[in-house]
């Protein structure tokens, strides 16, 4: 009798050994599935906007409407509604008189991709582009009567692209040939929108020559910037179209596009991509980016965290507590011996900055001594032949 | 009195606004126009089924070369700049952006040639001459400018001397004010406008209608897509070929040292006038300065001179062709050189019917004043035509600087006979036809300058050429005042 007893008492203790490893694992399961919620609330925005703008009109500049709405087509098609974009066009592109191809806008050559589409929102369209209204679309400082399709309503958890294409120079973008908004001026704006609170994150793309001057004055938080080409260079165009007669892309935003068209809704790929979207070999004009005020670090940002508007579901068949302060807090990469200098209005006219610009090759003039000298030389053999008596005949 | 009728037909712009338009022209009467009409017509019809025009485009077909031209323009802009008179234009298109004249004289073309010149020497916008070249280029063609073939050495000096005579070929037909082309009447009308001209002179290399349609369909869909009108080059250049040009930066410098000589001739002969009076020498307290009248009276005749040339030879040529067996144009010309002849004699006269005294200071101060009055013509007619103004210092200025009343007078005047402006513009016409490969003997050169004289009356009162009521109202008189110096005593 006491054999079998023996016997049964190990599978009690297997049992309970069983019993508790579960109850263990079970609990290593919820752990997990903490893990997993830290990880959904990561970066910390809920909705997603689009600022969109194409500051060049004339039929010359069809290149940027098409960078524009080739971002414009990503981003719709990445998830963000068009009353989330604001969509900025100063010309009319597919209704031009000189458009052979009408209703369409091309960017590639041999018109593979018709980037207007059958379904193009435009916000502010013609001679609504203008720096006043860009700047009070930014800040949100617009008359009461604005329809809702015009407005930026963005929170402060809000991710916005903003994206500006046209002429551009060191420190400046053209406006429609007839005003320009300088590096100073955006750098305010962004700050009054951090102060308003009016974003969480922001990403500003430029495709102008000398791009990166645009983002030189920038000094609130959360900001990352990208350019095609750095001060002194280029932003070149990709390729002519013989049938319709003009460049149809921007390098940049080409390759951008090209990049963006592989990106799905739920592409895990990190910004450390798109900053390498066009090397020089391929752009010829070197693009720059800037993320010192962008408080994550880029390889954990998402493309998608600006490009898309993802509304982002996870199943999960356990019970999950939520605790109040669950979103992870990143500790700033920047070490805390160092004080940030507080940034306050930035020096206007940044006189050392622009003098190192490369020299300009000036024509030849003759040096303003020569001239003086030959003046000289000619009143002195005038006088010598004629005598100095007559200096009152010519004073 | 000559009557015509102007054809025009407007491809208007399915999509656009008719504010603007874009011209191609012919002149179908002209007898090396055979096939523009025809090339015009096929145009129209391959244009009409293109839906990219954002500007309407006017075929115009002109009887009478230009004054057909001048006609059509001003019913066009509603203006009477001539006398030509013109019905009330039915269809109109907008304000026009550019022109283009087509002359074409076989079907079968070997070369284009440009002409750029216009009406007073005025230029269309160098844009233009550079959109032939390159369009030329595209297809292929061979493109010339005055006539004369490309060359690639430039650094010879065979090289040099072609451009050097194309350069002159272009300074001699601005000079002369004449429109060389139809194209030469928009130009006042700020339309830029040339005329190309398809060349068939039998070489190896042929181009069919095809290709001629194409380099005409390129330059008008390139016009068309034009948002502004042509600004953006240079408007006052010389061609030296068709690839390079010397802009008014180049060569104004060169004129205003010209100018230079005069100026400094001016103060040569100011400083001589406030020297001490060397002048008679029985006067003791006699005041040197010359009489007023002693110098208006010289002024007043050169003037009244001038004012007979240019208005005698119209009034009198009803009462000449009356007594005298000459055509009109020959009795406008011969009654013109008349007055001029009559006028080389006017010094002799004056001093004997008037009484004036003859001193240095009177001869110097009509030098004076002359030298001065001849800067201020020359310069203000540079501004306009630079090459009118440039061979009129080239002669002139160094016969201003030289005259003076001399012992022998026979070399003096020769001299200033010779660097005269009918003289000068004989010796234009024989270098003009030298260059263009085509010599002519002296009694040639003297018909055509007849000719010359006669056609810039005609195009005076016909299109409003300034050339001859500027030679004859204003550098006449002023030649005549340097006669009446070196005539002085």
């Amino acid at each position: 009798m006491a054999a079998p007893g023996a016997g049964g008492r190990p599978p009690v203790a297997l049992w309970f050994l069983a019993v508790l490893l579960v109850a263990g694992s079970g609990r290593g399961g919820s752990e997990e599935a903490q893990v997993q919620v830290k990880q959904f609330f990561r970066s910390g925005h809920t909705n997603n906007w689009a600022v969109l703008v194409c500051t060049s009109r004339f039929w010359f500049n069809y290149r940027h409407v098409a960078n524009t709405l080739s971002i414009y087509r990503s981003v719709k098609r990445l998830g963000i509604p068009d009353s989330h974009i604001v969509l900025m066009l100063a010309d009319d592109m597919a209704c031009n008189p000189r458009n052979p191809k009408p209703a369409t806008i091309f960017s590639h050559r041999n018109m593979e991709l018709n980037v207007y589409g059958d379904s193009v929102e435009v916000d502010y369209r013609g001679y609504e582009v203008t720096v006043e209204n860009f700047l009070r679309v930014l800040t949100g400082r617009l008359p009461p009567s604005t329809p809702r399709s015009k407005r930026l309503l963005s929170d402060d958890r809000s991710n916005i692209l903003i994206y500006m294409t046209g002429h551009g120079g060191n420190g400046f973008l053209k406006f429609q040939d007839s005003e320009e908004i300088t590096n100073v001026e955006l750098g305010d704006a962004f700050e009054q929108m951090w102060q308003k609170r009016r974003y969480h994150e922001l990403l500003f793309i430029i495709d102008t020559c000398q791009g990166a001057s645009m983002y030189e004055k920038f000094y609130s938080p959360n900001i990352m910037a990208l350019a095609s080409s750095q001060v002194g260079e280029d932003s070149l165009s990709h390729q002519p179209d013989l049938a319709i007669g003009v460049h149809l892309m921007d390098r940049y935003t080409y390759y951008l596009l090209e990049f963006l068209e592989d990106i799905r809704p739920a592409s895990q790929d990190s910004m450390i991509d798109l900053f390498k979207v066009c090397p020089p070999s391929l752009c010829v004009s070197t693009p720059g980016h800037r993320t010192d005020l962008f408080q994550r670090n880029p390889s954990d940002v998402l493309i998608t965290d600006f490009f898309g508007s993802v509304r982002k579901v996870e199943i999960t068949t356990d019970v999950i507590r939520l605790m109040p302060n669950d979103t992870e807090i990143e500790q700033s990469h920047i070490p805390e011996s160092q004080p940030t200098q507080a940034l306050r209005y930035v020096d206007q006219l940044a006189v050392a900055q622009i003098i190192h610009q490369k020299p300009k090759r000036k024509d030849w003039h003759p040096p303003d001594g020569f001239i003086l000298g030959l003046w000289t030389l000619i009143l002195l053999v005038f006088f010598k032949s004629y005598g100095l008596k007559h200096l009152k005949h010519i004073f | 009195m000559v009557k015509g009728t102007n054809v025009y037909g407007i491809l208007r712009a399915s999509r656009a606004a008719s504010t603007e338009s874009i011209v191609l022209s012919t002149p179908v009467e002209m007898k090396q126009n055979s096939q523009a009409a025809g090339l015009l017509l096929a145009l129209a019809s391959y244009f009409r089924g293109q839906v990219y025009w954002a500007k309407d485009i006017i075929f115009l077909f002109n009887e009478h070369d230009m004054i057909g031209m001048e006609a059509w323009l001003e019913a066009y802009h509603d203006v009477n700049v001539t006398a030509i008179s013109s019905s009330v234009m039915q269809g109109r298109a907008g304000a026009i952006q550019a022109a283009v004249t087509v002359e074409i004289s076989s079907d079968v073309v070997t070369s284009f040639d440009i002409s750029v010149e216009g009406l007073n020497g005025q230029l269309p916008n160098l844009d233009l001459v550079n959109l032939f070249s390159s369009f030329c280029q595209k297809n292929g063609v061979l493109c010339t400018i005055q006539g004369k073939l490309p060359r690639t050495d430039g650094d010879t000096l065979e090289g040099y001397l072609h451009s050097l005579h194309t350069m002159l070929l272009m300074v001699l037909k601005q000079g002369s004010g004449k429109a060389q082309g139809d194209h030469g009447l928009f130009l006042r009308y700020h339309i830029e406008a040339v005329t190309i001209r398809g060349i068939n002179s039998f070489r190896q290399y042929k181009f069919d209608m095809v290709t001629v349609g194409k380099v005409f369909e390129g330059i008008v869909r390139k016009l068309n897509n034009l948002q502004e009108r042509l600004h953006q080059s240079y408007f006052f250049y010389l061609l030296p070929s068709l690839s390079r040009f010397a802009s008014i930066g180049y060569y104004m410098p060169a004129f205003i040292f010209l100018l230079l000589i005069l100026l400094l001739r001016a103060l040569d002969l100011w400083i001589k006038l406030s020297k001490a009076p060397a002048c008679p020498k029985d006067c003791v307290e006699e005041d040197a300065r010359p009489g007023f009248l002693t110098i208006l009276i010289p002024i007043f005749i050169c003037h009244a001179m001038g004012l007979a040339l240019y208005y005698v030879p119209l009034l009198c040529q009803g009462t000449a062709t009356d007594h005298f067996p000459v055509s009109e144009t020959e009795a406008v010309v011969l009654t013109s050189i008349a007055i001029y002849v009559a006028g080389l004699a006017l010094p002799h006269n004056t001093q004997r019917a008037l009484p004036m005294e003859l001193t240095d200071c009177g001869w110097m101060t009509l030098k004076l004043i002359a030298v001065l009055y001849l800067a201020l013509l020359l310069g203000s007619i540079t501004l306009i035509n630079f090459s009118l103004g440039f061979i009129l210092a080239v002669t002139l200025i160094p016969a201003a600087a030289l005259a003076q009343p001399a012992p022998y007078k026979l070399p003096s005047a020769l001299l200033l006979v010779l660097l005269s402006p009918p003289v000068v513009v004989t010796l234009c016409i024989f270098l003009y036809h030298e260059l263009s490969e085509y010599p002519v003997s002296v009694l040639e050169c003297w018909q055509l300058f007849l000719k010359a004289v006669a056609d810039s009356i005609l195009d005076h009162h016909l299109y409003g050429s300034i050339v001859y009521p500027f030679l004859v109202l204003l550098v006449h008189p002023c030649w005549l005042l340097l006669w009446n110096v070196v005539f002085w005593k």
